[in-house]
């Protein structure tokens, strides 16, 4: 199975592991990821926020060379999905927009290739029983809700994924490494995105009611498919904890870091030691729960 | 609010509204105001009009107010209101096309969130890439902002999330292009 890929900025700096982790399990599940070459920034909000054009000719030049390969396109960031899936539904709605942006790009670009997020491929391309059958060291009763975030699931129009409101992939992901899967009210909520840094009093409320709702329901752990909601997560704990006197010290994952080391690989080739808030303990303590040797960095 | 005389403010400020109308793809009279959008905005908490007042004042011809508001700035394009709508208002693009509008006036009820976004763009304008570091040290500045956040740099250095140097496109020249064009289009404020 081929897919284009398109890692996008985030995987790079910040959300360094969810790149090496999408490759491990890649590997593993036989899925060929050929990355675009010389890809350009998919322009995010701002761009989608300023320039209505703008928003669909970025995306549109990396879609394009995915398409002279001839190869559907797997985004892991959740931010750059909606972005890309949004070029493709526009040039796909009209023929006036397919001609302009193609001359503004300069390519043909004509909508042939799926746009699917990372997180659908491996949830809805791959067999369950391919996932079971590599997982070495199972997450035995690890207690994890799945956290969405708002643009792998919405507009449901663009987004089509399976449940604009309770959606269950990542669960289901999750219960295929032997976790459990913990049901939650927040699983599409907003993380805020950039208010963080702009509102940081919006932003870091809207982290702490996520939180806390993880925490209520009795979660260990907060699995992730979007470099922006893990970035939120995992690097405010800290600071929401001194502003409201929590004690929130939640690891987040990305759903593949989970997968990785399910299937075998060790801390620190997934790249969980880069966390903020400590993430290898909590896994130390699942692993030696369902006495599987303990390994890791 | 003031008393407000209906059939006449109806008709203030006409063809600005329509044109926001076609630009956002919303016909305002579609919104029947039953609140559920606003019910469910994860940002609502923090905005001084809901998103359904900012329908309501342009249903009423009271643009200036809606361009005013932190509202049209605060919206975080999470969606949730337009999955929910009963009649798939699509706020969040209405949002977008008053914030626009009020930019191109000078009406900025948010400057952090304005000069963030003006960044990133320069950034990938220059880079074909976002370098996130950059992101962060020139909004930093250009807010006024210096310290912020600064207690997490070394952890993002020392686990190697962050750069000091940019990645770049090996095509800028493609990118820049692509920034022209669509500049040309006279949308880019
Ligand atoms: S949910 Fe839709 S119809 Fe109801 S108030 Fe909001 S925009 Fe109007
Ligand atoms: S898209 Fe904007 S207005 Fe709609 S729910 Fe999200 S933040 Fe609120």
């Amino acid at each position: 199975m081929r897919y284009a890929y398109f890692p996008g900025c985030s995987l790079g700096s910040t959300g360094i592991e969810f790149g090496t982790s999408n490759k491990l399990v890649a590997q593993k599940l036989g899925l060929d990821l050929w990355e675009i070459p010389d890809w350009n920034c998919c322009g995010a909000s701002a761009a989608h926020l300023t320039n209505h054009t703008l928003a669909l000719a970025l995306p549109a030049r990396n879609l394009a060379i995915a398409e002279k390969e001839g190869l559907d396109i797997a985004v892991p960031c959740a931010a750059c999905f909606a972005r890309f899936k949004a070029t493709a539904e526009a040039v796909k709605a009209s023929e006036e927009t397919k001609k302009k942006i193609s001359s503004i790009i300069e390519m043909d670009y004509e909508a042939k290739g799926e746009v699917l997020s990372l997180l659908d491929v491996i949830g809805k391309k791959i067999s369950v029983e391919k996932i079971k059958a590599n997982v070495a060291k199972p997450l035995t009763g690890m207690k994890v809700v799945s956290y969405y975030g708002c643009l792998l699931v919405r507009p449901p129009k663009i987004a089509q994924s399976d449940d604009p409101e309770n959606p269950m992939v990542m669960d289901d992901l999750m219960a295929a490494l032997g976790a459990e899967p913990v049901d939650w009210g927040y699983k599409t909520e907003c993380c805020g995105a950039s208010h963080v840094v702009t509102k940081p009093m919006v932003g870091k409320q809207m982290l702490r009611d996520i939180l806390y709702n993880a925490q209520a329901n009795g979660a260990e752990a907060i699995a992730t498919a979007c470099p922006l909601c893990m970035l939120n997560l995992d690097m405010r704990q800290k600071q929401i904890n001194a502003k409201w006197g929590t004690n929130f010290n939640i690891p987040i994952y990305y759903f593949t870091e989970l997968m990785a080391l399910a299937f075998g690989y060790s801390f620190k080739d997934v790249g969980v030691p880069r966390h903020f808030v400590p993430a290898e303990k909590l896994l130390q303590d699942v692993f030696s729960r369902t006495g599987a040797r303990r390994e890791g960095a | 609010m003031d008393a407000l005389e209906l059939t006449s403010a109806a008709n203030r400020n006409r063809s600005e509204i329509h044109a926001l109308e076609k630009k956002s793809g919303v016909e305002l009279t579609d919104c029947y105001q039953c609140g559920k959008c606003s019910a469910g905005c994860p940002v609502a908490f923090a905005m001084d009009k809901t998103p359904r007042q900012i329908i309501r004042l342009l249903q009423l011809g009271l643009l200036e107010e809606a361009l005013a508001s932190r509202t049209i700035w605060l919206c975080a394009t999470c969606q949730t209101c337009v999955t929910r709508c009963p009649k798939e208002v699509d706020l969040p693009a209405l949002m977008e096309a008053v914030r626009q509008a009020a930019k191109k006036k000078g009406i900025v009820a948010e400057k952090e969130i304005n000069v963030f976004n003006d960044i990133f763009l320069q950034n990938v304008k220059a880079f074909g890439k976002s370098p996130e570091v950059i992101l962060s040290a020139l909004y930093n500045l250009r807010s006024g902002h210096l310290f912020q956040d600064i207690d997490s740099v070394p952890h993002l250095f020392l686990s190697g999330k962050a750069h000091v140097l940019p990645e770049k496109v090996k095509n800028t020249d493609a990118i820049k292009k692509i920034f022209a064009k669509c500049a040309e289009g006279g949308e880019h404020s």
